[in-house]
């Protein structure tokens, strides 16, 4: 771990990473095999609805590793990720909206149909430049980043940290979400933005396409988890973690801690905007209520079953929440908010560490050493 | 035309090119100044026109009964408290109230809280890592590599403070002695010139008494740091202490050996007439 | 008073509804009048006329409102006054003018029409206008005068006149004079606009409006300052009504964070759940409508207590069974109470329904108050408003002056020195916890009577209830009501100038920066105790 390598290459040298990298790699080998090779009816052939399905779990994925970076290892509880997950998505959305072109029921060559709709004669000046995919997927990062720039720079800086952290951060998504609704806005209000047709130039309709669309979700998951990794596992990392259980001693030690929350704060957001954005065009819809405190808080729970500061927990349980919902709601809807409700009590109060932590338990008793303790309760500070 | 002559100016020293080691200029004396240092909280003065120096090297214990100020004074120091009014001088060069926390912190003064706080979550030797004078911006800290250089300098604290054998054990198992030795660690790793050092004994054995009687008197000395130390445990004063100063109401009392301190009729009638030593236990 | 004929046809039908109550009263000098308005000549009807009006007899408008259209005939054989309810066809049904009973239909040529000519038509108009200005009520009396005005012509001067000379209410004395001063006004007298000053009528201000708008220089100028002063007035009106509006919304706000800021300020607890348990008490209101049918009232009162219980009791389940593992962890509480919440949610929409239910409003919770002619306010509105209060004090008093309380800041400041004192902190944390729910359960039943009852009532509110204990600063109740309170105003002034999500949008904003620029609120707590 002290290893005098590059900080990027470091995560490559661990054990757990290589062992995650492989599993999901030959995930995404097996899913494309099976679903190209094999004939449809076959039994084990997997139809491209199920690609896209697991294309939207692995978007979750990335968006639950996101949450763990500033939940598990600077102890930030944000309920307001999914803010930063809908930003994403509506930058990539307002570009797909653009490819649309004159295919519109209305036809306009330019402005999209409920623009139309709402008699606007020309595009709101933050529409312009989403033509070009350039632009747009800069914004995808920049959009998020710059939201949790502002707020974290105001929030950090006053040191507002732990559970009023944890509420301003759910209001600000529920105002996001609030002005998303509005038409005035100029994001399409309730129904959002959707009816895509293309992204660069590749028909989202074809099954080609999707399957494309899930492979790049499985290879941007593997470099945001290694991106994450490099930096738990640098010094920045530590100083993370320092600051998760004691600010003012690392403050005191001489770190600028709201910047190193700033900095971590910001890299999470943008990666929450990636997820977003790689949603989208799956699952072919951005509303407004990917704002919904709800979600937000849904995430949390993702990564709390999965685990806490381990990342690899937050791929586990975005994947299992998000299978279960996929079954809840396919079967008896009525009982997933139940089941929904349950989990979150179940996994706080009986397993704090999450399903990782039985498997560090189960498989590698002596590894906890390793380990960050339970990160589920920080010491208390001396006197913050 | 400004900017221009400014770096045609060969005697300009650029901030980066300073040394990474304290600028604290001790050329005239004492390493910390206060001067008439008054601060209140809500009407009740904590710290009331107080005038202490330590000189550098020094090793000075500060006593005094329960509400004396004797945190509060360390916290002016460390620039956690504002004093209303007065002067805070570190060397002749450093206004100590004209800097924030980590500011002073990276001047070189170290301070040791009453509560051990440690890094319960990373290991001792990453605790040292972390309190090591480096460059402490995001992105530095971000590509850190370890070197043999600083590797070293862990392990040669590690050796003084005495847990070489604990060095990939979590903080977070170490005993209390442990754990207060290791804080002592983490501050060397800063390299401070100043040392503050609050109640390190408490809730100590004899033996691990003993040796941080040991630990620090080995780290004061001309050239290396200055240690103040507040403590209440008059057994161990005696034992380390050189000079000691009195603090009684948000003032000095008194000052001196502990001899002359102890016989002092204003501190005897501080401590109720009592043997000090009774009444700090 | 111009009546149209439909009208006149529906008040004889009204006639129904009252008549045979008033005969039963009075037995009866109704023969003779009407016998003496069946008179040879239109002097001596006058005369009759008047006598009816003089007589003070209650069925006389409805008499002189069918004798008006014509309605008031009287059936040849018999002599029987009677009045037709339609003089449809052939044969028409009648009423029997004394006692007000149908009875049957009676052919066209049996009856005898009393008519009238133009002088006693005009005679009619004015006495019926003016006859409301009898009866004994007061406020019938005011209701009256305001309808009249803008109504009065030339006919009505001189009886309106007499009516005020007689008249005892300063009130509507009032407005009879406003009424003649509209059409003094609009004959052109300058001097009328001095007595219609500082009137909110609608009536009024249309008259000024138009002779505002008039030739001449001088009437035009007096009329146009007189609308200024009203509209100065109006304006005071409307900053009144946003005041009240907004007060009712940070009441409404109080009420729902009051409990948190027990739970949340006093013990640190975050409770996800707390608007869940104001949705329960809600329910437990419309529950108890469901059983005291035909009695909201009844219903409304016994929910006070019974909603305090239900949400109290489900506080303990939630203290007991979740909360009470996670001490210490205030993040792993607000995760696992959140998803209390979705099961309580989800609990409501299976066992009763997804859809919103209908609380019943007490009769004496409706209606409004009013303030003067611009300006009512909504019973309902002042009823919680006045409940928050209530609640506060309620709180205040157990925080301050109970047992309970000291034991509560005992344990919150600090909880080993207060067990070792022999509080017992366990028992201590299941009151507070039950009060604070309880006070939740209060605040549903108070908005059972603002807002659709349904399963999302709660998700509604949890968001602006912690926006306002963290505003009002952690811990302290003042805090909560002055936070409250002001963030409704706010959230109202900003409405009309914004829209209300927009206004919304912008109190979170305010709140979030607010928390930057201070993060222990309006009124934080002070000591080392806050800064845990």
């Amino acid at each position: 771990m002290h290893s005098s390598t590059s900080w990027l290459a470091r995560p490559f040298r661990e054990r757990a990473t290589q062992l995650f990298l492989s599993i999901l790699l030959a995930a995404l080998a097996t899913v494309t095999l099976l679903n190209l090779a094999l004939p449809e009816g076959h039994p084990l052939h997997v139809s491209t609805y199920t690609v896209t399905l697991l294309g939207k779990y692995l978007s979750y994925a990335l968006l639950a590793v996101a949450v763990d970076l500033v939940w598990g290892y600077l102890g930030i509880l944000s309920l307001g990720h999914g803010a930063f997950f809908a930003l994403g998505g509506y930058a990539m959305g307002m570009y797909l909206m653009r490819q649309i072109g004159d295919r519109g029921t209305y036809g306009d060559p330019v402005l999209p149909d409920f623009m139309v709709f709402l008699d606007w004669d020309s595009l709101p000046w933050y529409w312009l430049g989403f033509d070009m995919a350039g632009f747009a997927f800069l914004m995808v990062l920049l959009a998020p980043g710059l939201l949790a720039l502002v707020f974290g720079f105001l929030a950090f800086r006053s040191r507002v940290t732990g559970v009023y952290l944890s509420i301003i951060t759910q209001a600000l998504t529920f105002a996001l979400m609030l002005a998303f609704f509005r038409n005035e806005m100029g994001f399409g209000g309730n129904n959002g933005l959707t009816d895509f047709k293309e992204l660069l130039g590749f028909d989202l309709r074809s099954d080609a396409t999707r399957l494309g669309l899930f492979l790049a979700t499985g290879i941007a998951l593997a470099l945001g988890y290694v991106l994450c990794r490099a930096i738990v596992t640098s010094k920045l990392g530590r100083v993370s973690v320092a600051t998760r259980d004691a600010e003012a001693r690392t403050r005191f030690l001489g770190y600028r801690v709201e910047r190193f929350q700033l900095f971590i704060f910001v890299v999470s957001a943008m990666l929450a905007g990636v997820a977003g954005a790689l949603y989208v065009p799956q699952v072919g819809i951005i509303n407004p209520s990917e704002f919904s405190p709800i979600f937000s808080i849904e995430i949390v729970l993702w990564v709390a079953l999965g685990g806490r500061a381990t990342l690899y927990g937050a791929v586990i349980g975005a994947i299992l929440v998000n299978y279960a919902k996929t079954v809840f709601t396919g079967v008896m809807p009525d009982a997933w908010l139940f089941a929904l409700g349950g989990l979150f009590v179940l996994v706080t109060v009986l397993l704090p560490k999450g399903i990782a932590g039985l498997l560090a338990y189960r498989l590698k008793p002596r590894r906890l050493q390793r380990e960050p303790t339970d990160p589920s309760s920080p010491p208390r500070e001396a006197s913050a | 035309m400004n900017f221009l002559h400014s770096l045609a100016d060969r005697d300009r020293v650029f901030d980066f090119l300073v040394p990474a080691t304290s600028p604290v200029d001790v050329r005239h004396g004492p390493i910390l100044y206060l001067e008439d240092v008054t601060v209140s909280f809500d009407g009740f003065k904590a710290i009331n026109d107080l005038n202490l120096t330590i000189d550098d090297g020094e090793l000075r214990c500060i006593i005094g009964p329960n509400g004396a100020g004797k945190t509060t004074m360390m916290d002016i120091i460390t620039g956690k408290t504002r004093p209303d009014r007065g002067s805070v001088w570190f060397g002749s060069r450093h206004n100590l109230l004209a800097m924030n926390e980590p500011e002073i912190a990276s001047l070189g003064i170290g301070r040791k809280f009453q509560k051990p706080t440690v890094f319960e979550a990373l290991t001792v030797f990453e605790n040292l890592e972390l309190a090591m004078a480096a460059d402490k911006r995001i992105l530095p800290t971000l590509t850190a590599r370890m070197t043999g250089e600083v590797r070293d300098r862990i392990e040669e604290v590690l050796a003084t403070i005495g847990l070489t054998e604990l060095r990939h054990r979590l903080a977070g198992i170490l005993s209390h002695g442990q754990k207060q030795w290791l804080e002592i660690g983490m501050l060397l790793m800063q390299r401070p010139r100043l040392l503050l050092v609050d109640e390190p004994v408490a809730g100590m054995t004899e033996q691990e008494m003993e040796r941080t009687a040991e630990l620090l008197t080995g780290l004061a000395g001309k050239g290396k740091q200055s240690v103040v130390v507040v403590e209440h445990d008059m057994g161990f004063v005696r034992s380390i202490a050189r000079t000691v100063t009195v603090l009684h109401q948000g003032s000095v009392l008194a000052e001196g050996s502990m001899d002359q301190v102890s016989c002092d009729p204003k501190v005897v009638e501080v401590y109720l007439g009592a043997d000090p030593d009774e009444e700090a236990a | 008073m111009k009546i149209p004929p439909c009208l006149g046809r529906m008040l004889a039908l009204c006639l129904l509804a009252w008549l045979p109550l008033a005969v039963s009263a009075q037995d009866d000098g109704g023969q003779p009048l009407l016998e003496s308005l069946d008179a040879a000549s239109y002097a001596q009807m006058g005369e009759a006329i008047e006598a009816i009006i003089e007589s003070g007899d209650e069925r006389s408008r409805g008499w002189l409102e069918a004798l008006l259209g014509g309605k008031l005939q009287r059936h040849k054989e018999t002599g029987r006054f009677v009045v037709v309810l339609e003089n449809r066809g052939r044969d028409w049904p009648v009423a029997d003018a004394l006692t007000g009973e149908a009875f049957g239909e009676m052919s066209r040529r049996d009856l005898d029409r009393l008519g009238i000519n133009n002088a006693l038509r005009g005679q009619l108009q004015s006495a019926l206008a003016v006859l409301d200005l009898h009866v004994p009520d007061t406020r019938d009396r005011r209701e009256a005068a305001r309808a009249l005005l803008g109504d009065v012509d030339a006919s009505l001067v001189e009886p309106l006149e007499a009516v005020i000379s007689g008249e005892e209410d300063a009130e509507v004395r009032r407005l009879l004079e406003q009424g003649l001063a509209i059409h003094r006004l609009e004959q052109g007298s300058v001097e009328a606009v001095a007595s219609l000053e500082g009137s909110l009528n609608s009536r009024v201000r249309a008259a000024l409006n138009s002779a505002a708008r008039s030739d001449d220089p001088a009437l035009a100028e007096a009329a146009s300052s007189a609308l200024a002063d009203i509209e100065q007035k109006m304006k005071l009106n409307r900053g009144l009504e946003t005041l009240y509006f907004g007060l009712s919304l940070g009441s409404v706000l109080v009420l729902a964070a009051i409990g948190l800021a027990i739970t949340f300020g006093v013990m640190g607890v975050i409770n996800m759940a707390h608007g869940e348990l104001i949705m329960l008490g809600a329910y437990t209101t419309w529950a108890m409508q469901q059983l005291l049918p035909g009695q909201p009232g009844l219903a409304m009162v016994l929910s006070i207590p019974a909603g305090f219980l239900v949400a109290a009791l489900a506080g303990i389940a939630i203290e007991r069974g979740v909360i009470q593992f996670l001490k210490g962890r205030p993040l792993e509480t607000l995760l696992a109470t959140f998803g209390v919440s979705l099961i309580l949610q989800q609990l409501v929409r299976t066992v009763i329904s997804p859809l919103n239910r209908t609380v019943v409003t007490p009769e004496w919770m409706s209606g409004s108050i009013m303030i003067n002619e611009g300006l009512s306010l909504t019973l309902n509105r002042l009823y919680v408003l006045g409940f928050a209060l209530v609640v506060f004090a309620g709180l205040m008093l157990v925080m301050r002056r109970t047992r309970l309380g000291l034991e509560v800041r005992a344990v919150t400041q600090n909880r080993a020195m207060a067990r070792s004192m022999g509080i017992r902190a366990t028992r201590v944390d299941i009151m507070t916890f039950a009060l604070g729910s309880g006070v939740a359960g209060l605040a549903g039943v108070a908005l059972s009577q603002l807002t659709n009852v349904g399963p999302n009532l709660g998700q509604n509110y949890i968001i602006d209830s912690f926006m306002v204990v963290v505003f009002g600063g952690v811990g302290n109740l003042w805090g909560t009501l002055v936070a409250g309170l002001s963030l409704g105003v706010i959230n109202q002034v900003l409405e009309p100038w914004a829209g209300a999500v927009l206004a919304k949008i912008l109190v979170l904003v305010f709140i979030i920066l607010f928390i930057q620029k201070r993060p222990r609120g309006l009124f934080p707590q002070k000591g080392r105790a806050a800064e845990g």
